[in-house]
């Protein structure tokens, strides 16, 4: 083998196993007992191995009063993430037909206005957030936040479609259109059929998205209501007293784990959809 | 366009009865299928846009109240220390993020790029943080750079008990362990990027360098980076828009501490809104983060449109 080669690995294995230190931490972490991690370092081979960080960090850990560990907002991550990753990527594959293959006057201005959501950031739609959840009752509600993301979900979701969809050629839709296939027949017909790599990719990129935000979660709802993510933070913020690291772990593997599923068994949707429009 | 004129053209003229209904009906569904998610998404970010920003020009505080008030919450912000803090920070969080996930990115793609076994597995480690949270991301490295429980400590604990790692909790260096998580989460992607250039390049191209004699490296440097050179632009305003919206990884890994000394503009709007009940205030924070992306995007919409103008003349 050439120096060059040898290199080329050394460098590749150094750097992945930089990436990997925070998982590996954490994965050793959540099983060495808290008293062990604080006498030593957050660093380091389990003594004893231990499984009870989980089951305290799953339904027994206290945080913000309440001892009934993540599970609860876990199940609330999950009402979050899954209706509003399949709310929005259906509108956003209905809205993005109808820019692409529906022309119409004006798609242009409302494709552009619509992508600029991608864009735009959280800050500047909290105040009209408040005020349209208070209206609606929605206010500290999972519902509440299925709302916000099903719509604000739309502005990606819709670019991702209407990109993929532009690719089906004309024709193929003058045919259907000729033999009186509408709107609807059309979609079902032609279009859904064609759509599934597309499909995959915006449910992954949705699904991660709303399981990992942050700002809205902690902004409208309190307490038992709110997702996963804005739980961590009260977390750690509760355990500052009388450090539970070795439980935190767990609760923090236990919070990634969907996501990080999903990436492992979509990686390679994950990654076309990365670069899909980047690369151009 | 064409399409759509051609089929309302080739519709057949009078149809009687029930069939007149069910196709006024067909169209109406038609209309409304098309422009109400439309309209909600569009109008979703131009009505909220335009709201914040008037809010931002009110004497608003715990709640929207609309007397106008001009520029004073503009001003009243733009002093505050949290402000100027954040903007500074901002700058340093920004270029030394966005340069250092460029570069890490970029050797990573062409080490990859070297026709490696393992590809796949190595991938997929140098993308998954992209899939965990930025709190997840925030909390984990905020134990790995605390002095008295991470790095620090375990090299203390083998011996060399001299060692200092403790940015997280020095003000002047806290900004800069958020640049740190920050490129090991984003990094993955500016190589994902780099990658697919790389791989979409002409293998005419990469011979030609090739029997000219070009090394590996005067190759990458001469020939196949300045052909990608549009891909570093879009990884360069990707990342500079997310440093301009990062939150929840400064909010797990420092909350903007210690002290004030890791606050980012993010920040200043929740704190305005949501802990001093300013909504004014909070407003013209959040409209003046609006202009700084601004002044990011703008001029890469241009840029893309030139592109795309040149290439459809070429």
């Amino acid at each position: 083998m050439k120096w060059s080669r040898v290199i080329i690995y050394a460098l590749l294995t150094a750097l992945a196993l930089v990436f990997l230190v925070p998982l590996g931490v954490v994965v050793v972490n959540s099983l060495r007992s808290s008293q062990e991690i604080a006498a030593t370092s957050m660093i380091g081979w389990p003594r004893h191995l231990t499984f009870a960080n989980y089951s305290q960090a799953w339904n027994k850990f206290c945080m913000a009063e309440h001892c009934w560990g993540i599970e609860p907002y876990m199940l609330n991550s999950f009402t979050l993430a899954i209706p509003a990753t399949i709310l929005s990527t259906m509108f956003g594959a209905i809205a993005g037909y109808s820019i692409s293959l529906w022309r119409f006057r004006g798609d242009q201005l409302v494709f552009g206005l619509v992508t600029l959501g991608v864009f735009l950031p959280e800050q500047m739609k909290l105040i009209p957030w408040v005020v349209v959840l208070r209206d609606l009752s929605l206010m500290n509600t999972i519902s509440g936040l299925i709302l916000i993301h099903t719509i604000q979900g739309m502005s990606f979701t819709t670019l991702f479609c209407r990109n993929y969809y532009v690719g089906i050629p004309p024709d193929l839709l003058k045919a259907a259109r000729i033999d009186g296939a509408g709107f609807f027949r059309i979609f079902r017909r032609i279009i859904l059929p064609l759509s599934p790599p597309i499909l995959i990719v915006t449910v992954i990129f949705q699904f991660t998205g709303i399981w990992n935000e942050f700002l809205y979660g902690v902004t409208f709802t309190s307490g038992g209501q709110q997702p996963v993510t804005a739980a961590l933070i009260a977390l750690s913020a509760a355990i500052t007293s009388e450090p539970m690291y070795g439980e935190q772990s767990a609760a923090v593997l236990i919070a990634a784990l969907p996501t990080l599923l999903v990436y492992l068994f979509g990686g390679r949707y994950f990654m076309s959809g990365l670069t899909a429009g980047a690369v151009k | 366009m064409s399409l759509a004129l051609q089929a309302r053209e080739s519709r057949p003229g009078r149809v009687r009865g029930a069939d007149v209904w069910r196709r006024r009906l067909g169209t109406a569904l038609t209309e409304l299928a098309i422009w109400v998610p439309l309209a909600i998404a569009a109008g979703n970010v131009v009505v909220f846009t335009a709201w914040t920003t008037w809010v931002s020009f009110t004497a608003s505080s715990l709640m929207p109240d609309y007397t106008w008030v001009g520029l004073r919450n503009y001003w009243a912000v733009t002093r505050t220390a949290n402000f100027q803090i954040a903007y500074v920070n901002l700058v340093i969080f920004g270029l030394g993020f966005v340069l250092l996930a460029m570069a890490l990115g970029l050797l990573l793609a062409i080490l990859l790029d070297q026709r490696v076994h393992g590809e796949n597995l190595l991938r997929t480690i140098f993308l998954y943080p992209l899939a965990v949270s930025f709190v997840v991301t925030g909390t984990v490295w905020s134990w790995l750079l605390n002095p008295g429980l991470g790095i620090q400590k375990l090299v203390n604990d083998l011996g060399w008990t001299g060692f200092r790692f403790d940015w997280l909790v020095q003000s002047d260096k806290a900004i800069y362990t958020v640049i740190i998580a920050g490129v090991w989460q984003s990094a993955g992607f500016a190589m994902a990027l780099f990658l697919a250039g790389l791989r979409s390049l002409d293998k005419d191209l990469i011979k030609a360098a090739q029997i000219d004699g070009a090394g590996p490296f005067r190759m990458y440097r001469r020939v196949l980076l300045p052909t990608i050179w549009p891909i570093f632009v879009t990884v360069f305003v990707i990342l500079l828009q997310s440093a301009i919206k990062t939150f929840d990884l400064v909010r797990a890994l420092t909350g903007g501490g210690p002290g004030i000394s890791t606050m980012l503009p993010t920040l200043v709007v929740y704190d305005f809104m949501f802990q001093r009940s300013e909504l004014g205030r909070g407003s013209a924070a959040a409209v003046l983060m609006l202009l700084s992306l601004v002044v990011v995007l703008a001029p890469y919409f241009l840029f893309m449109r030139w592109r795309q103008q040149r290439q459809a003349r070429a």
